[in-house]
């Protein structure tokens, strides 16, 4: 948006401010000093928001056509965000107001989402921490959502450095309290305006009714039972205080190991068979207690072994499966394939991009795991047999798995509050350390792993693959995808239900997409951006999966044999796994990237032509109708909001017409060694005989 | 698409009545039976449990016969044994005509239906010797043009492999054979003339051509100042007929720069050309020089003129050994010259190769995309779209001119100036407007279609071939991917032409040059695959497809973007199929139809009103009841 003012032939008529410098020569901002400090660009503070510490005539980096420019400004730390204000803001247009994000503007970075911080010393980029003996002369912000920042502090006071470079630091990487989290200060603050109570259909789970609901929606009920046995968090605090379990269970075991060791019910197929998952009992040497660790675990083995029970099948995630140091590895790899500094670099991965996301290993990551769905789906659809899902604490590749299973299995959960309702069921409730994996108190970088974000990823190669099926776009998950890290939701931001509850005394803001319209956190964009988000492709989700008619005994017979046939977008929905069908989730991860940007081109394309459409056959009807009432005027138009569909670029609604001109980005690196051609590629593409010239 | 009618017919019959299915609106049933392009897509139907249901089998298919052309013959049929390659043997009976291989399964449980043109074919082995003795390993193994093979294992007594390869030899290379090509037997007739879409007077005047600066020159009437070229060529006003001749004399085959396409607006054009005959003693030539100079003038522009030399500079440098070279700075004062290291048809067969080994018959399973990575073809495609970028670019910023030469300038030379007439006039972004630019472009400028797919010829080794023709369609297909309102045509489209390069049931891509084509009478003897395109439209459009004038198209030729065309290279692999973002379009398509009946509803309810007709009486029943809703999310 800041190239704007910059780029005279996108602009128009409109000269380069004095403040865009370009930084090769960056002299020229002395002589603007007084202008710059005349003009005051107001910083938006939400209710309990609190400016920490600021510096003026910091200059912002701006990507245009693979040079950079410098945008001059104010950057700023407060308890919630660090934000740039540039001195000047060009008025954005209709379009791109409409988009707008709402609470995170484009040169807002959440205290959360900070990634790493680089400060430049003499050319040399160094990571920064802790206390600074010296400070940079430009520090480049890493984020979380993979948008990357460049600030030059070389004209700023130096004082002023260093306390927005310490604050900075401070507040975004010194360990935190859980009682210091923004999120409480805003609930304390804003109170008046959220108080109205969301009219939300997602189902919390923190009641036993809605448990009930659960049950009988997937007719479970017959079989397994809500237990409020841990009310208060009375046995345990990794627990939700109502979950279900098979109906023979005995309290006295639920107690017994605080929850360890028994089945807990997650969801029951349409042919009785049922989805289960347990925390493994406590590793102990001593053998009198394996002895009574053993002789336990019979007992409820024989309990769900019995009719009306089917056959167990125990899937243990903590050793035959991903191990969360590997998921944790594959992410940090991939991230920096996507945190590109400038140009040069883009280009210069560019010739090698495939085996580097091959050796960043997470498509292969989510692979596995959409495989490892496929072969639970496999045994609960095709085998009729139960599937207990072990794992240390039942609350990280559980969840993933769990809820996967339901996604590809459940159509409720493709709906949008289905979904939101199936996150809350098995993340939330599951006891999820969303606080821990997201590390948002910084407390242990070890502890970090983005199991929540991997789930996102399969459940969009899904979206990707069928988009009928769903209710939701990928614009949806890349927004949900973006809330982890934004401490107004408190949804992703307690280890467990108990944390939560102990911690909040009422009722907060939950996922941001289906607040009631009162509520000014409602969403992310717009109203109208809903459209966006909403698939329209989706019919309505209401059937439950059919019985399959053939039951093979082996996976590979299960997957073809599905995929040979048509699909059917509300029933059972298997992803290919194969290698060529495992994308890259472009639009999370390519968003910010100038260079990728495909100018009125993407997806965005064909599905503005649909909304347009839509919109069309809407208005259309209502004139049909007020025909056949003929009392009523015809309304106006209804109104078209991607009105200008062909200037839309592959990266919106994100990254706003980043940029204006229409011209080419062209790549810059050279061309690799074709190895064992080389021979080839010397030959003449045919003989010549030019000897009679 | 990957799913041949039959047996969807046996699927739906044999899903047990419990089971709802989706059912499939006839728009797509009928899509599919009506596919013409000969395709060999059934393998989806072998996934069916082996021990599927029997008793309808009595319904398989009896009285389907052999599909056949006007002009096609029967020779022969045989049993024998398809060996699928993903799911095992299946006995089968073979018919062989004088177009195509047609397999149909004699087991009851599968209704594979294959249906080759034996154009496609483009090796035909025999494995197997008389002291074979494993199972089904006597027989044929066929490789086919189009990234697959087929094998058929054959009994060892009377001679019937010996038969089937004679015959399949004999008719798939009818060229050794002083046969025909099935194209000049073809007797198919169409309610449109394909031929009648390229009318060279008529595209350069809707370029605006001739004007000023430039003029339409018949110079090469009976080819004889360029064999290789088009009769009509543009060139400067000022340059005259003896100026063209000596620069012929300069260019590698005669092949003189001429006018492809000038900009509407600020005039600037793309000239195409072979390399200037330089040789290792550095030749000059005044009249070439000046010829450029002139070209670079027309536009009254001061700037240089900028040639873009596809090749790498050391091949363009080697090819001064053998006479060739390029323009050096000494002798073109006034041009400026880059290489865009794209490299010869060599590396793309190989690299071509190298991706049929990976998805063929089997996908890649552990290392994808680093296998991907090594085969090299996406990068090649990156380098001949960024080539293509940046002739578009210098003449839609209007910065200069524009040459473009490769060596002889009919491979990669047609690829840069096709793609960049795509990206730069969208005209050539539709269905006819496409063809014309093939017909122009490729066709008419001599492109070696003959020599690169060796059709009718048994000479499957031969140096001459390569893919040059299907990496430009992969181009076209990236950009339509990035792309996807610009463009008239639909993925089938491109399909439907890249089975048509091989199958030779068309005249379109035989022959090497116009002359050779004017010679054999093709326009005369053989039917075009524009008529069998244009006489059924409704199949080859994209319904999203919005006419912008005037928009330059810059594709983003990075890695990020570009991707391995799954539904061409990789379409007999049942387990990667068609992927469906065709539900997108089936949606789109069924807002298109309640969009038009609504319309027409409105247009009838206007009608009814203005006649004043009492609407409360006639009106047969409330509006809900009479139109579905449209299912919104709003």
């Amino acid at each position: 948006m800041l190239g704007k003012g910059v780029v005279g032939g996108g602009g128009g008529t409109k000269t380069p401010k004095p403040s865009f410098v370009s930084y090769v020569r960056p002299e020229e901002i002395h002589t603007n000093e007084k202008e710059v400090t005349e003009k005051e660009v107001t910083l938006h503070l939400l209710p309990g928001e609190q400016l920490l510490c600021e510096a003026s005539a910091v200059l912002k980096y701006v990507q245009e056509e693979s040079c950079q420019r410098g945008v001059c400004g104010r950057l700023v730390c407060t308890d919630f965000k660090i934000a740039f204000l540039g001195d000047d803001e060009p008025a954005l247009d209709n379009a791109e107001t409409q988009f707008k994000n709402k609470i995170i503007g484009e040169n807002d970075i959440t205290l959360h989402c900070v990634d790493q911080i680089f400060g430049v010393f003499d050319e040399k980029k160094k990571s920064l921490f802790g206390q600074l003996k010296k400070y940079p002369e430009k520090l480049i912000i890493h984020c979380k959502d993979l948008r990357v920042f460049h600030f030059c502090l070389r004209y700023t006071k130096e004082e002023e450095v260093k306390r927005i470079v310490s604050g900075i630091i401070h507040h975004t990487q010194a360990p935190k309290l859980l009682k210091r989290l923004f999120l409480f200060s805003y609930a304390a603050a804003a109170q008046s305006i959220i108080a109205t109570s969301p009219k939300d259909h997602t189902v919390m789970f923190d009641t036993l009714k809605d448990w009930c609901w659960e049950l009988e929606r997937t007719k479970g009920n017959v079989k397994y039972k809500a237990v409020s046995v841990n009310e208060g968090y009375r046995i345990c605090e990794r627990l939700p205080a109502y979950f279900v379990v098979p109906t023979p269970l005995p309290e006295e075991d639920v107690r017994r190991f605080q929850g360890h060791g028994i089945p807990i019910w997650c969801w029951s197929c349409h042919n009785g068979s049922a989805l289960l998952k347990m925390s493994a009992l406590p590793k102990e040497q001593d053998d009198v207690i394996l002895q009574i660790h053993k002789s336990f675990l019979d007992g409820i083995y024989k309990i769900i072994h019995r009719p009306p029970y089917e056959i167990v099948k125990t899937e243990d995630l903590s050793s035959n499966f991903l191990s969360l140091q590997e998921i944790q590895t594959a992410y940090s790899k991939f991230k920096q394939l996507f945190l590109i500094d400038n140009s040069t670099e883009f280009w210069d991965t560019d010739i090698k991009w495939f085996s580097l996301l091959e050796s960043s290993s997470w498509l292969d990551i989510i692979r596995r795991c959409l495989k490892k769905a496929i072969e639970i789906t496999e045994c609960l659809e095709a085998q009729n047999v139960n599937v207990l899902l072990l794992e240390e604490n039942a609350s990280d590749l559980c969840c993933l798995i769990s809820s996967l299973v339901q996604v590809m299995m459940d159509a409720h959960c493709r709906t949008k509050t289905g979904f939101q309702s199936l996150i809350q069921k098995e993340w939330v409730m599951g006891g999820h350390c969303f606080l821990d994996r997201c590390n948002h108190l910084r407390q242990s970088d070890k502890e970090e792993v983005p199991v929540f974000l991997l789930f996102l990823d399969c459940v969009w190669q899904l979206v990707h693959q069928f988009p009928p099926a769903f209710e939701f776009t990928e614009t949806y998950l890349t927004v949900l995808s973006d809330s982890l890290y934004i401490p107004i939701f408190s949804t992703f931001f307690f280890n467990s239900p108990h944390q939560k509850d102990t911690n909040m005394h009422r009722r907060q803001l939950s996922l941001p997409l289906t607040q009631p319209k009162s509520s000014p956190k409602r969403g992310f964009f717009r109203e109208e951006t809903d459209h966006l988000i909403k698939n329209l492709l989706g019919k309505r989700i209401s059937k439950l999966i059919n019985s399959s008619d053939e039951l093979q005994d082996n996976f590979r017979e299960f997957y073809d044999n599905w995929h040979s046939k048509p699909t059917d977008y509300h029933g059972l929905l298997l992803p290919h796994i194969e290698g060529p069908e495992i994308k890259v989730w472009a639009q999370r991860y390519l968003r910010w990237i100038p260079e990728a940007q495909i100018l009125g081109g993407g997806r965005v394309a064909t599905m503005s032509k649909l909304i347009e459409m839509m919109e069309e056959v809407q208005s259309l009807q209502e004139k049909i109708d007020e025909r056949h009432h003929s009392q009523q005027r015809l309304q106006a138009e209804a109104p078209c909001l991607l009105r200008n569909s062909a200037r839309l670029s592959s990266l919106f609604p994100f990254a706003l017409l980043q940029r204006h001109s229409s011209k080419p980005i062209l790549p810059t690196s050279g061309w690799k060694a074709l190895g064992d051609e080389e021979d080839l590629a010397k030959r003449e593409d045919e003989f010549v005989d030019l000897g009679d010239v | 698409m990957g799913v041949n009618l039959s047996s969807m017919r046996r699927l739906r019959k044999r899903l047990p009545l419990s089971r709802q299915v989706p059912r499939l609106p006839p728009s797509r049933v009928s899509s599919m039976a009506s596919a013409s392009a000969p395709k060999c897509n059934s393998h989806t139907s072998e996934n069916e449990p082996v021990k599927s249901t029997s008793q309808d089998g009595v319904n398989c298919d009896l009285n389907e016969t052999v599909p056949r052309l006007p002009g096609e013959t029967l020779i022969t049929d045989k049993e024998v044994i398809y060996i699928c390659p993903f799911n095992g043997p299946i006995k089968g009976r073979v018919y062989i005509t004088n177009y195509r291989l047609y397999l149909r399964s004699l087991e009851t449980d599968s209704t594979l239906i294959f249906d080759v043109p034996l154009g496609v074919i483009s090796r035909i082995e025999k494995m197997g010797g008389a002291t074979s003795r494993g199972e089904n390993s006597y027989g044929l193994d066929i490789t086919c043009k189009d990234m697959r093979n087929l094998r058929f294992a054959l009994k060892q007594e009377g001679h019937s492999r010996r038969d089937m390869f004679e015959i399949l030899t004999r008719y798939a290379f009818p060229l050794a054979h002083s046969l025909p090509l099935f194209a000049f037997l073809n007797e198919e007739k169409f309610n449109v003339d394909g031929w009648m879409v390229y009318n060279p007077v008529e595209e350069y005047r809707r370029q605006g051509l001739p004007n000023h600066q430039w003029r339409i020159t018949f110079i090469n009437k009976c080819y004889e100042l360029c064999e290789t070229y088009p009769a009509l060529l543009v060139v400067p006003y000022r340059a005259s007929d003896d100026d063209l001749r000596r620069v012929a004399a300069f260019r590698s085959r005669n092949r003189i720069p001429v006018l492809s396409w000038i900009h509407p607006e600020n005039k600037m054009v793309i000239v195409r050309c072979s390399q200037p005959l330089v040789g290792m003693s550095g030749k000059r030539n005044k009249d070439d020089e000046k010829y450029l100079d002139v070209i670079r003038e027309t536009n009254r522009q001061l700037s240089k003129l900028t040639i873009y030399d596809a090749r790498p500079s050391v091949n363009a440098v080697a090819n001064k050994a053998t006479g060739g070279g390029y323009e050096s700075d000494d002798a073109y004062h006034n041009a400026e010259l880059f290489f865009l290291d794209i490299h010869n048809i060599h590396v793309m067969r190989e690299s071509l190769k190298k991706v049929k080994d990976i998805v063929y018959p089997n996908v890649e399973e552990s290392h994808w995309l680093s296998s991907l990575e090594s085969t090299h073809w996406l990068e090649h495609i990156k380098l001949v779209l960024t080539g293509a970028i940046q002739v578009a670019d210098k003449v839609s910023s209007g910065k200069s001119s524009v040459l473009v030469h490769c060596s002889d300038g009919w491979d990669r030379t047609a690829q840069l100036t096709s793609l960049a007439m795509l990206m730069l006039d969208s005209f050539y972004r539709s269905i006819e407007g496409f063809e014309i630019l093939v017909q122009k472009e490729w066709i008419s400028f001599g492109h070696k279609f003959a020599s690169r797919i060796g059709h009718g010829d048994k000479n499957h080794a031969d140096a001459d071939r390569s893919p040059i023709f299907l990496q430009f369609v992969d181009c076209v297909w990236q950009m339509s991917k990035q792309f996807p309102t610009a463009f008239e045509f639909n993925e089938r489209f491109l399909i439907t032409i890249l089975d048509h390069l091989y199958s030779c049931r068309f005249g379109t891509f035989l022959l090497n040059c116009e002359s050779a084509r004017e010679k054999q009478k093709v326009t005369e003897r053989t039917v075009s695959l524009w008529s069998l395109i244009n006489s059924n439209k409704e199949k080859f459009k994209n319904p999203f497809y919005t006419k912008e004038i005037n928009r330059v198209l810059y594709p983003v030729a990075s890695m990020r973007h570009l991707e391995l065309w799954v539904n061409y290279y990789i379409r007999w692999n049942p387990r990667i199929k068609q992927q469906q973002p065709n539900a997108v379009e089936q949606r789109y398509m069924e807002l298109l139809a309640l969009r038009d009946d609504y319309i027409k509803r409105l247009e009838e309810l206007q009608l009814a009103n203005s006649s004043k007709v009492s609407s409360a009486s006639t009106s047969p029943s409330s509006p809900s009841q009479m139109m579905p809703h449209v299912q919104t999310h709003f």
